[in-house]
């Protein structure tokens, strides 16, 4: 009935569509430019490489967040469960005692399988539970820390044997091509996710759930597997980002991956996904995730502001991306 | 006599689209004014300016004769408009005296003073002609109830204008003839009423004066002595509408098809028995409640359910409604934006969202094909879209009950089950749905249709089964169709009776 206002706001609306896909770019290149302008060192191939791998982490979690919020659910407990599969990860190296591409193949395979294991529990319990995902990953949350602090008594757990160390040192390290390996895996799961998410029917499967659950339903999508689903996939993402970190620092502390989940969902929301599901935007994340970097880079490489509030600079910006994407949203 | 509110020359663009032009119209004191016309044709538009929610781009407005220009809303219903809302806009969590109140509480010391907002309430609702329970939660409400309290809500306010728009979408007849009385009582106070329906016997019923517009513009304003429905749908489309519904199909077979035994949905459906025929058209009428929508969700797999269901003669239990689909049977939700289309996405995601196997090449969607599908659909169904890119939630009515009906036909299915196929959908619309389920039947597939508009099922229906309170109530024969056996099946008293019951009730 109100189809004669609906008609004229749709002009609009279709502008309004292109301009949340691609705010993140151009926030991008805003802060590019400022960075270039702040500091001449910032334009360099080894800073900008720099800055990319070291997105890498929340830029591959994040993936999995998107397909988790673009679903309409949450996942808080990334960050713990990272710690836990780098600690179980490192464990189960050191108690395999080898130095050869097995021992590093079986440890890998660990990580991941864990992380998936980790990411299942959740999504049983959010779909069979009846839980909101928010209480349910509050909950997994302290229980995968809690485990890490068990599993090191409180310290550090250290990949002991060196050569083994060496052995895996290329996997951060490394390049490929030029372009650091931690940079190429990011860029990897993304194609994926997006492969994933725009082109399967699972992927379409993923957006209507976070549109409209009852549509979805009543349509004969598979919710309960859909949204199984997609915390599996958080947890694969959670364990390919830990088979990255590890070769970094070769030991996992209870204050590893701590404040992960802010950052991934920070990168989500930046890149345009919405919070309540129904639009998921994969290269959006990523850039997300590359922008977070890129802010904390620049007040390094600045004086303006103490690096030490890095954090609070961070806050600010998801804040400000959802004023952003709200004024967008309302001037349709 | 003099008007209490006339628009003069009302225009309305929205950009470059002009979306009323040149619309005049007076209010009387004391008189219900209809406004009708097809969806888009402006009727939304018009009252929402005469209620202040939007300034006209031209033209004027006229208060007891002085002109007038509302800053929104509020400032329109202090000077005693006010507009009663087609969606309902209540907390669910809050009680109906909350709700009554809601930000405009009767405060003491600073405190709300919910004993003299109840009684006020309690007045005020005894006036409507109901006994709601002050303290109730609205969500335990039924619909009617519901619109009761927003009714209420409206008539708090000290009012000179009181504008209905759409309101007996989601009554059934006897309680529209409730809310009938509370329009004759408001006239008969000297209130003019704004009333804005396409459903044509009600106006015909309710109103003194009808203003006609179709595309934005003034049609006619006639005095409904001697204005029938048929002329006035002639009015509202522009052509003759005098043979709305198609003839019935003469395919129907003695096969049957489906067949349902000792149904029992928890809570709602209690033993309903049917059967359903090859190249069948089947109607469910009732009132809302009676457990039809219930019956066939349960059916399909949407609810926990018991019964024996038989379907061509092999036993089967959808848990699903995926497996129902699969089985070749499928459930057109009478909530379309809730449960039918993904209102936030386009047309080609909600079309291919039921059947995405049907597009699949290898792991991926094509989406090649889904394109052209849409185009098939766009044709086929004739889903009238400015742009293939629209959201399902941008087009009107009827055309998303077009794409609904195209989404679930790309499922192939032998059996389909529309519940209020033609609720909140133009007149002209209606007609292209009818013809296109007369024409499913003719294929040989069999139609299940839900509705609460008892001409509908007259109309479309070879038999008619009614049901009352979860339970078959009855069945009516294709000889003996007739409003009369309808509504005695659905309230157990024949129509008179009834109307006097909801007078009475009034």
């Amino acid at each position: 009935m109100t189809e004669t206002v609906l008609r004229s706001g749709a002009e609009r609306r279709k502008s309004t569509i292109d301009m949340r896909a691609l705010s993140p770019f151009i926030a991008l290149v805003a802060l590019a430019i400022a960075g270039a302008l702040i500091n001449p060192d910032f334009l360099t191939a080894s800073n900008i490489l720099n800055v990319v791998t070291r997105s890498a982490f929340i830029a591959i979690i994040a993936v999995g967040a998107t397909f988790v919020i673009s679903a309409g659910g949450l996942d808080l407990s990334v960050g713990s469960m990272a710690a836990l599969t780098a600690g179980v990860m490192i464990l189960t190296l050191n108690s395999l005692g080898g130095a050869d591409m097995s021992t590093l193949a079986v440890g890998m395979l660990a990580a991941l399988a864990l992380g998936a294991m980790c990411g299942l529990a959740n999504g049983l319990i959010v779909t069979f539970g009846r839980i909101e995902p928010f209480i349910v990953t509050l909950g997994t949350m302290g229980i995968f820390r809690s485990l890490v602090v068990w599993l090191a008594a409180g310290g550090t757990i250290t990949l002991r044997n060196f050569e083994l160390r060496e052995l895996y040192r290329p996997v951060y390290f490394g390049t490929v091509f030029g372009i650091p390996v931690p940079i190429v895996a990011f860029l990897v799961v993304a194609a994926i996710g997006a492969l994933i998410l725009y082109r399967t029917s699972f992927g379409r499967h993923v957006v209507a759930l976070g549109s409209n659950e009852d549509v979805a339903r009543y349509s004969g999508v598979p919710i309960w597997r859909v949204r199984t689903l997609t915390y599996i996939i958080q947890g694969i993402c959670v364990g390919i980002a830990v088979l990255v970190y590890v070769p970094r620092l070769g030991s996992a502390t209870p204050t590893t991956g701590l404040l992960w989940e802010l950052q991934a969902i920070t990168a989500v929301v930046i890149g345009g996904t919405a919070l309540k599901g129904g639009v998921g935007r994969v290269w959006g994340t990523v850039v997300g995730a590359v922008i977070l970097e890129l802010v904390a880079n620049i007040m390094v490489l600045s004086n303006f502001v103490s690096e030490f509030l890095v954090g609070a600079v961070q806050g600010a910006i998801i804040i400000i991306a959802m004023l952003v994407q709200r004024s967008v949203h309302r001037g349709r | 006599m003099d008007s209490v509110l006339r628009a003069e020359n009302i225009s309305k663009s929205f950009g470059p689209i002009e979306v009323l032009s040149g619309i005049s119209l007076d209010l009387r004191p004391g008189e219900v004014h209809a406004v009708i016309g097809e969806n888009g044709a402006g009727k939304s538009t018009l009252m929402r300016i005469l209620s202040g929610h939007i300034a006209p781009t031209k033209g004027s407005l006229y208060l007891g004769g002085q002109p007038i220009a509302f800053s929104g809303p509020v400032d329109a219903e202090s000077h005693g408009i006010v507009l009663v809302h087609q969606e309902i806009l209540l907390a669910e969590d809050l009680t109906v005296a909350e709700n009554l109140f809601l930000g405009r509480e009767i405060k003491r010391f600073g405190f709300v003073n919910d004993r003299i907002m109840r009684e006020r309430t309690r007045g005020i609702l005894a006036e409507l002609g109901t006994r709601i329970d002050p303290d109730c939660e609205v969500r335990r409400l039924s619909i009617a109830d519901r619109q009761l309290v927003q009714i209420a809500r409206a008539l708090l306010v000290p009012h000179k204008v009181v504008a209905f728009d759409e309101p007996t979408a989601v009554l059934t007849p006897v309680e529209a003839e409730s809310l009938f009385a509370i329009i004759r009582k408001l006239r008969s106070h000297g209130v003019a009423v704004l009333y804005i329906s396409h459903r044509l016997n009600e106006v015909k019923a309710v109103a003194d004066r009808v203003t006609v517009l179709r595309d934005g513009r003034h049609i006619a304003t006639r005095d409904i002595e001697g204005l029938e429905p048929l002329e006035m749908a002639r009015l509202m489309v522009g052509r003759d509408m005098s043979k709305l519904y198609p003839d019935k199909p003469s395919t129907i077979s003695e096969h049957v098809i489906l067949s349902v035994r000792d149904m029992v949905v928890p809570g709602y459906v209690e033993n309903a028995s049917f059967t359903l025929r090859r190249g069948e058209i089947l109607g469910f009428g009732g009132l809302v409640g009676a457990g039809r929508t219930e019956l066939f969700e349960g059916l399909v797999g949407l609810r926990p359910s018991q019964g024996r269901i038989t379907l061509r003669g092999e036993s089967v239990h959808f848990r699903n409604a995926r497996e129902a689909m699969a089985a070749g049977v499928v459930y057109l939700s009478e909530d379309r934006k809730g449960k039918g289309l993904l209102l936030q996405q386009n047309l080609r995601v909600n079309l291919s969202l039921a059947a995405l196997g049907r597009f699949s090449r290898g792991p991926f969607i094509d989406i090649g094909a889904e394109e052209e599908a849409l185009d098939g659909a766009i044709k086929n169904f004739d889903i009238r879209t400015r742009s293939r890119d629209l959201l399902a939630g941008q087009l009107s009515g009827g055309n998303q009950q077009k794409l609904l009906l195209a989404k679930m036909m790309m499922l192939d299915p032998r059996i389909i089950i529309i519940d209020e196929p033609t609720r909140g959908v133009d007149i002209g619309t209606k007609e292209q749905i009818y013809r296109f389920v007369a024409q499913l039947a003719e294929d040989g597939l069999s139609i299940v249709v839900i509705s609460s508009e008892m001409q509908e099922l007259i109309g479309l229906c070879h038999r008619v089964i009614v049901m009352r309170n979860g339970h078959v109530a009855g069945e009516v024969s294709q000889a003996d169709l007739s409003e009369d056996s309808i509504v005695y099946l659905a309230t157990g008293v024949h129509e008179e009776r009834a109307a006097e019951i909801a007078a009475g009730h009034a």
